[in-house]
């Protein structure tokens, strides 16, 4: 401060020119005193315990609730008539589904690890393709008021077809259960990525438009540098939901087409009366289900630094 | 469709004439039209610039300032007349007349550095090595004064030095009229002082052509060699145009007793406020 404010002095008292530099460095000082620099970030130790006190505040909560349904549930289904299977039966009577989630006895008695690994193989395939077909159709959308008009009522009657819907009619074009699974993934998925990413380009600034015009950026050019940083945060919207519908349809999928899925497998629990394997197969689906979309939402967190806070 | 043919003869005609402006904006008429109702923004607008020439645009809000510049930088396209610059048409926006914008308009997931190496990259892609383009990129940080900024992005630096980058940029594209769309507008007076003193020191520096739209009839007097006062719309047209012949370089408080200051402060003032006082329809 004091420093900065005696070369200041000095060029505002000396009438006559300064040596340049020490003018050119007062200018500077003058500059960033005058203009307000947003504090310096919290250390990374301070935001480190910060987070780990909020962990626990958060957790806490969600514990005692999930241990007072688990006891409800218990009570609740331990009657001999019960027909659900009660949390102690589920544990003695798949315990090796649960502790042991990668055993391999034979070709179809895995652990429910590699069925979840199969069936993300799958919907990272599906899902991949919704994603990049998905932007490029939403950028065509969101930038062209022809095609705007042209694609979306299709769209819009496209969306609402249920997942299952598309089955019968992939299995009849694929005549095979694998890609037939991972187009009913691709065809559920690619909707929310197209919708919101058109809605993300219709909506870039003028001003970043203005901007792509005066250096007339090209196409691609415009495409990278402007449009995809631009829209970020609604496609990454588009593919949050994208990720989760997919993971919804593969279950049902994999239910029809059969193999090595974890959809498949409650299918199989379900015609042998294993219901007990089915309730730690839902558990699973909904545990892993639960990370893609954190997942998908931190990517989108990374990508999106400093665009949304224009 | 008449009037853009009506245009492309106009151009050829002028084009032959000997002697012309560096700039020149030649009975430029601009009309939007939305909804069936044509609204008449610029009325034969005419005004030749020189080269090394600093312009001031003044007048009420609504009177086409915007617009007329918009239609130097390209953005928009004239109705009918024509603006060439060095006898070349005006008619898509190019890195040659660089913006820059009222609201700074630096792309939010770039660094300082990176929103100002995308106008150096794009434009000398072909004549600069890449030591050479970020060498140039430092090199309009530093007129700006912004080197020590250069990793940080726009949502952490203060206005005053977005407007600062957003300047640098436009002065990275080398061009050959820099455009100025109220770059203080959203400014506090003291930043606003002080980037109005960096704007002249490096026109005084780089000796480029410039144009500025303003409401500011200070700054108007203080950055001009001309300002170009512009009547209430609709159908704008150039009022009149004011030569301020103060020597330079300018200090800001010696002028505020010169004679000649004040003389030209109170024709831009008796022009707007009284022969042309704002009207509500206007706007």
């Amino acid at each position: 401060m004091s420093a900065a404010a005696v070369k200041l002095k000095l060029v505002e008292t000396h009438a006559g020119p300064l040596p340049p530099r020490v003018a050119a460095v007062a200018a500077a000082e003058h500059v960033r005193k005058a203009e307000a620099v947003p504090p310096a970030p919290t250390k990374p130790a301070v935001v480190f315990a910060r987070w780990i006190g909020r962990g626990i505040a958060q957790a806490l909560p969600a514990l005692i609730v999930t241990l007072v349904l688990l006891l409800i549930w218990e009570l609740a289904c331990s009657g001999p008539k019960a027909s659900l299977p009660a949390p102690s039966k589920i544990w003695m009577e798949s315990r090796d589904l649960i502790t042991q989630p990668f055993f391999v006895n034979g070709p179809q008695d895995i652990g429910l690890g590699w069925r979840i690994l199969t069936s993300l193989q799958r919907v990272a395939i599906g899902f991949g393709l919704a994603a990049i077909v998905g932007v490029l159709m939403g950028a065509l959308v969101g930038q062209s008021q022809w095609a705007m008009r042209g694609l979306d009522p299709i769209f819009q009657v496209l969306r609402t077809v249920p997942p299952l819907a598309w089955l019968p009619i992939s299995l009849a074009a694929f005549r095979d259960s694998a890609p037939s699974a991972i187009f009913v993934i691709f065809i559920t998925a690619i909707w929310p990525v197209i919708i919101n990413t058109a809605v993300g380009i219709r909506n870039i600034p003028q001003d970043y438009r203005n901007v792509a015009a005066v250096l007339r950026l090209n196409h691609a050019e415009f495409f990278w540098r402007i449009m995809i940083p631009s829209a970020a945060p609604y496609i990454f919207t588009g593919l949050r939901i994208g990720i989760g519908l997919s993971w919804l349809a593969i279950v049902a999928a994999e239910m029809l087409t059969g193999g090595v899925g974890i959809g498949f497998f409650i299918w199989d629990a379900w015609n042998s009366s294993k219901l007990s394997d089915i309730v730690v197969a839902l558990i699973y689906i909904g545990v892993v289900g639960f990370v893609l979309d954190r997942i998908v939402a931190a990517l989108g967190t990374l990508a999106t630094r400093g665009t949304a806070a224009a | 469709m008449i009037a853009r043919v009506d245009a492309k003869s106009h151009t050829e005609s002028v084009t032959m004439r000997p002697g012309r402006a560096f700039l020149n904006i030649d009975h430029v008429d601009k009309t939007f039209a939305r909804g069936g109702v044509t609204t008449e923004v610029l009325k034969d607008v005419n005004l030749t610039i020189d080269k090394g020439e600093f312009i001031s645009i003044i007048g009420h809000s609504g009177c086409g300032k915007s617009t007329l510049l918009n239609l130097i930088s390209g953005l928009t396209n004239v109705t009918a007349g024509a603006i060439l610059l060095e006898d070349r048409e005006v008619n898509a926006p190019g890195p040659d007349r660089a913006v820059v914008f009222q609201n700074h308009s630096l792309l939010p997931w770039l660094t300082v550095y990176d929103n100002i190496k995308l106008a150096v990259d794009k434009v000398f892609s072909g004549t600069k090595s890449k030591v050479e383009r970020h060498d140039w990129t430092m090199h309009n940080l530093s007129l700006v004064q912004m080197e020590h900024a250069k990793d940080k992005r726009p949502s952490e630096i203060s206005g005053g030095m977005k407007q600062r980058v957003g300047i640098a940029r436009a002065l990275a594209m080398e061009p050959k009229v820099l455009l100025m769309d109220e770059p203080f507008g959203a400014l506090d007076a003291l930043t606003r002082a002080k980037l109005q003193e960096s704007v002249m020191e490096i026109h005084s520096r780089l000796g480029n052509t410039a144009v500025m739209i303003t409401h500011d009839v200070d700054e108007a007097v203080l950055l001009s060699d001309r300002i170009v006062m512009m009547t209430n719309g609709p159908a704008a047209c150039i009022g009149e145009i004011l030569k301020i012949d103060l020597p330079r370089p300018r200090q800001r408080l010696e002028l505020v007793s010169d004679p000649a200051y004040i003389a030209a402060r109170e024709a831009v003032l008796r022009f707007l406020y009284e022969r042309h006082s704002y009207v509500e329809s206007a706007a």
